[in-house]
């Protein structure tokens, strides 16, 4: 719990308003990083944060922007305390904008306590590895990246990719067989049209009461999606290690987020670093991305899966680069599996889930599980090398195991990775269609499978040697 | 001594805070801010105005707010009760803390464990720094030895009796100075050794890529530059829990949670072959992961050399693997940038580069105060930005460690793990270590070495001239080249971190699949100067030795040399 340090302040001495950001004189016991709320002559309130204090100044950063501020007719009231929101299962089956306000008509949402939304680090020594599987019913996620529970695993997207959907897709199908699952969706700076598209995918769900929605739409305030995946996170905290449900927090588009972010910076005039984000959107990031895991002596656990969509597709941009660095694997869609008609487009080599060692196989998905999928890896490894070779010499060129790579891999696309949009797919099916693929390759091709698993898999289908 | 004041927070800026009215503190020093006592160091004084770096969350601290000097510098606590540990940046226990870390910190030493104490000196010896005063068995594989301290000589004029102690008990007096348990040591000074020594034998990583390829000796540096997902936390992790050093600091610098969470997980589990102990009885934990006060992530590189140091002082050999030294690069940055210091490179202070050498300058083998050889060894991963290895963290690193381990995307991409590059890496030690293996039973090491990276080398270059005319167009010697090439990267240089038979791999198993693959290849150009086709001795099935490595256990040879005899029994049929 978080205590206020004293009772709230008030002043009406602005020195000035410089895009988001406002300067109070005369402050005095105003303490960092302290909620404030800003009422104009209209009436109006608009609600931010202190960003420094110096001495009899305070510099807030306002959500909804400076603009249409008057200094001399404005009031600015200090909480004294970080910005906290209510917590409890009553966002579930709820839609909210971006700070937190209901918007789908009902009565506000109520808490049996505040929480700041910055949330605190959890002790690296109190957490528990990630264990269990997610089941997505996305093959391309069970089979090859599979998502576990406390894991954050990004969507690394780029426009025009369905990657939205297939977040939806995620968020509506995700379960942990046998345990309470929720599901928190938080969506920064999408079009209306995908803001309706999501309440659509999610609606049944949400129905439910297994699923809250935040949604900040691109036409909101900028700053404001600084707030919303702390909002989601903050929910998801009290619902996985309070109440010990599994949760799942989706977060659609980090980009957007991240550009935020940038703004708010170069406001306050920080020195712009790579493609001018500032130099600590690593531990910004890691602040939002690390709010995941599971604890000692607590049943739940937050996994997560942000979205985002690579600038002109460059996985070396800030963006997806610093998330890589924090998150637990990528899962990669690209222009060239859309292009083949695969959905999701799923790039598999440039895709990992790091945890899935510890998520899948014996006990936790399927025995043969984990060699299945290195062995699929290692064979699309090599027909990529196979069809790079193509382009150059000509298929006639090709040797007959070459030739077979390439095979494999189209096996692979066309009945493994690729499925239906709304179609929720068992793992034994998944990992079936994996091992049907393989059975395109000689066996001494297979070196990462015993020849226990080949005879089991591939014999009972009469596959070939 | 300074005679502690009192000042006032003057302004507040995330972990940057200005006090006024504070007198008698020197940089470096600790201050303390706020009600809730949050540490801090003080970094520049100007005017009588000290900008600290705070290492705890700043949220609700204001202007007006008290603040002290602690009159002395950054310290950590070194005494028993480390080893299995897990602390923070600045050293405070984590076991002991909340599930979500409060700003307000726990204490450094647990004060109501005892320690059962041996003497081992005598009144009456004079006694210079460094001598042995007496041992605690700390854990079953450590000894604890404590040690005349530094600047402590003079006759011994009270020991303590053997017997349970707690870390607050006088232990010794030398001289003038009184000893404890528990001794406070400045994290950013290095401790005093006798004399620096030239490292000499082999850090034995049990990886072969680096144990054949590019070793590193005991008391050397290494640094680990990759992109993301290329295997940098992996690989420090297999050195962490199976090299053979006594004593390991792993710090996680800013790094991910679960990543600890995991270490923590198994080293408990996970078995030492040398001691058949538990990992963690030789193992110290700093972990500040990247959402933990950025202030004490750039502490945490001096916390951790730090106690290698003690240990080292003790006569062991330790080693500080630090995960990553970019985060802790950009707390430098964060900080120089909070209090609008000019930038050097791409925003970080100009100091960078001589921060970086003087982190790794605290490696070395060393002649102890008390006189044993010992070490320090140092392993810094680097997370260039962009995996653009030219950025300055990256780049001056290179220039100051001896062994580098550099990942390459490609391969990780190919699930080759580990995945350390052949055009890239280098060892500075490989010559020196050569002539260790040399006079210690293996003279064919540095030949053999040679030879696979003259081969590595060779089919990187075929390889590319393939991709032009298609391999089957290349003469039969250069298909031989590309078919050994495939086999050393799969059959020894692969090394599956999650083998249970391969996670380590003794010398002598190293040897033996270098030298099958090696075999196979000398006898496949016997059979093209026998004029059998190159396209013949491609459908050969090798698998038997890629799967050798993971056939036996860690010490068993015979796997790699009965698929060495087999493929050459099929080879010897084609002719
Ligand atoms: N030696 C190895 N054996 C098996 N898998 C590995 C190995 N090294 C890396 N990997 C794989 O690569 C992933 C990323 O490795 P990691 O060390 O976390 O990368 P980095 O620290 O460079 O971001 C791991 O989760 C694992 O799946
Ligand atoms: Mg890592």
């Amino acid at each position: 719990m978080i205590h206020p340090r004293r009772l709230p302040l008030e002043y009406s001495s602005v020195a000035s308003v410089e895009g988001p950001l406002l300067v109070v004189r005369g402050v005095d016991g105003v303490g960092w990083d302290e909620q404030a709320t800003v009422k104009l002559d209209s009436g109006e309130l608009r609600h931010g944060q202190v960003l420094e204090v110096d001495r009899d100044l305070a510099v807030v950063e306002l959500f909804e922007g400076g603009d249409g501020i008057k200094p001399d007719a404005a009031r600015v009231a200090f909480a004294g305390t970080p910005i906290r929101i209510p917590v409890g299962e009553g966002w579930l089956g709820r839609v909210c904008n971006g700070r937190g306000q209901v918007i789908d008509g009902g009565p506000p949402v109520m808490g049996a306590e505040w929480r700041n939304v910055a949330g605190r680090p959890i002790n690296p020594a109190r957490r528990m590895p990630p264990r269990d599987p997610i089941i997505t019913g996305v093959s391309a996620v069970d089979g090859l990246a599979t998502l576990v529970r406390g894991q954050k695993l990004p969507i690394f997207s780029v426009g025009g990719l369905p990657h939205l959907e297939l977040a939806a897709q995620i968020a509506a199908q995700a379960t942990a067989p046998g345990t309470s699952f929720r599901v928190i969706f938080a969506a920064m700076g999408i079009t209306n049209a995908d803001a309706e598209l999501v309440r659509d995918v999610l609606e049944e769900r949400a129905g439910k009461g297994e699923l809250a929605l935040f949604i900040n739409r691109a036409d909101d305030p900028v700053v404001e999606r600084i707030l919303v995946p702390r909002l989601a996170l903050t929910v998801a905290e009290h619902l996985a290690f309070d109440l010990d449900h599994h949760v799942l927090v989706v977060m659609c588009d980090m980009t957007s987020y991240c550009e935020a972010v940038r703004e708010a910076a170069s406001a306050r005039g920080e020195i712009p670093g790579r493609h001018g984000y500032p130099g600590h959107l690593y531990s910004d990031l890691a602040s939002v991305y690390e709010r995941c895991g599971r604890l000692k002596g607590h049943a739940g656990s937050i996994t997560q899966l942000p979205v985002l969509t690579m600038p002109a597709g460059d996985i070396t941009h800030p963006v997806p680069d610093l998330t890589g660095y924090i998150t637990e694997g990528q899962l990669v869609l690209s222009t060239e599996m859309q292009a083949a008609g695969v959905y999701p487009p799923f790039e598999a080599l440039s895709s990992l889930s790091r945890l899935m060692r510890n998520g899948a196989g014996q006990g936790r998905t399927r025995s043969d599980h984990l060699a299945l999928s290195a062995q699929t890896f290692a064979a699309l490894a090599r027909a990529r090398e196979v069809r790079e070779l193509e382009e150059m010499v000509g298929s006639d060129a090709l040797s007959e195991t070459d030739q077979s790579y390439l095979r494999f891999s189209t096996a692979l696309e066309r009945s493994m990775l690729h499925q239906r949009r709304d179609e929720m797919r068992d793992l034994d099916d998944t990992l079936d269609r994996a091992w049907e693929a393989l059975s395109k390759l000689p066996r001494r091709e297979l070196t990462m499978l015993s020849r226990e698993l080949i005879d089991e898999h591939l014999n009972k289908k009469g596959g070939l040697g | 001594m300074s005679i502690p004041s009192v000042g006032k927070v003057l302004r507040v800026n995330g972990p940057v805070v200005e006090i006024g009215g504070l007198k008698n503190v020197a940089t470096a020093e600790l201050v303390e801010v706020g009600r809730d006592c949050l540490p801090g160091e003080a970094v520049t004084i100007r005017e009588g105005i000290i900008t600290a770096q705070v290492y705890a969350y700043t949220g609700g601290l204001a202007p007006g707010d008290t603040a002290h000097a602690l009159g002395r510098p950054l310290s950590v606590a070194l005494g028993p009760g480390l080893l299995g540990g897990v602390f923070d940046g600045t050293m405070r226990p984590l076991d002991a803390a909340a599930e979500f870390l409060e700003t307000a910190g726990a204490p450094q030493v647990d004060a109501a464990r005892t320690w059962a104490f041996t003497p081992r000196a005598a009144l009456g010896d004079d006694l210079k720094p460094g001598a042995l005063l007496g041992v605690i068995q700390e854990t079953p594989v450590i000894e604890h030895r404590l040690l005349a301290p530094p600047g402590a000589s003079g006759r011994l004029t009270w020991i303590a009796a053997p017997g349970e102690h707690s870390v607050d008990d006088r232990l010794a007096t030398v001289g003038k100075v009184t000893v404890g348990f528990s001794n406070h040591w400045p994290v950013r000074k290095p401790r005093p050794v006798a004399e620096r020594l030239p490292a000499a034998s082999p850090l034995v990583t049990g990886q072969r890529v680096l144990d054949l390829l590019y070793p590193i000796a005991k008391g050397s540096t290494a640094c680990v530059p990759g992109g993301f997902g290329t295997g940098k936390t992996m690989l420090l992790q297999q050195i962490a829990k199976w090299s053979d050093a006594d004593v390991i600091v792993y710090v996680g610098c800013g790094e991910r949670g679960n990543e600890m969470a995991d270490v923590l997980d198994e080293l408990p589990r996970l078995v030492d072959p040398r001691t058949g102990r538990p990992l963690m009885d030789r193992t110290v934990i700093i972990a500040n992961t990247s959402n933990m006060p950025v202030m004490a992530r750039e502490a945490s590189i001096y916390s951790g050399v730090t106690v290698a140091e003690y240990f080292r002082d003790m006569g062991y050999h330790a080693i500080v693997i630090a995960d990553s030294t970019s985060r802790w690069a950009e707390a430098l940055r964060e900080f120089a940038s909070r209090t609008g210091q000019l930038p050097a490179e791409e925003g970080y202070p100009a100091s960078l580069s001589s921060a970086l050498a003087a982190f790794y300058e605290r490696a070395g083998l060393a002649r102890t105060l008390g006189g044993t050889e010992a070490s320090v060894t140092v392993i810094g991963a680097v997370s260039p930005p962009g995996g653009d290895v030219t950025e300055p963290v990256t780049a001056h690193s290179t220039r100051f460690v001896r062994s580098l381990w550099s990942l390459d995307r490609d391969l990780a991409y190919a699930r080759h793990y580990p995945a350390v590059g052949w055009t890239a890496s280098f060892s500075r030690d490989a010559e020196r270590l050569g002539a260790w293996k040399a006079a210690h039973g293996d003279p064919l090491w540095a030949v053999r070495r040679e030879r696979v990276i003259a081969l590595l080398g060779e089919s990187d270059r075929l390889r590319s001239m393939a991709e032009l005319v298609g391999s089957t167009a290349l003469p039969d010697l250069e298909r031989v080249v590309l078919l050994t090439a495939d086999l050393i990267r799969e059959a020894v240089l692969q090394q599956s971190a999650l083998s249970p038979n391969d996670v380590y791999c003794s010398p002598a198993k190293q040897a033996a699949l270098m030298d099958a693959v090696l075999q196979v290849h000398d006898h496949c150009l016997e059979l093209i100067q026998a004029k059998v086709p190159a396209s013949l001795i491609e459908e050969v099935d090798m698998s038997s030795l890629v799967r050798a490595k993971d056939a036996g256990g860690p010490d068993d040879i015979a796997a790699a040399t009965s698929a060495r005899d087999s493929i050459l029994g099929q080879l010897e049929a084609l002719r």
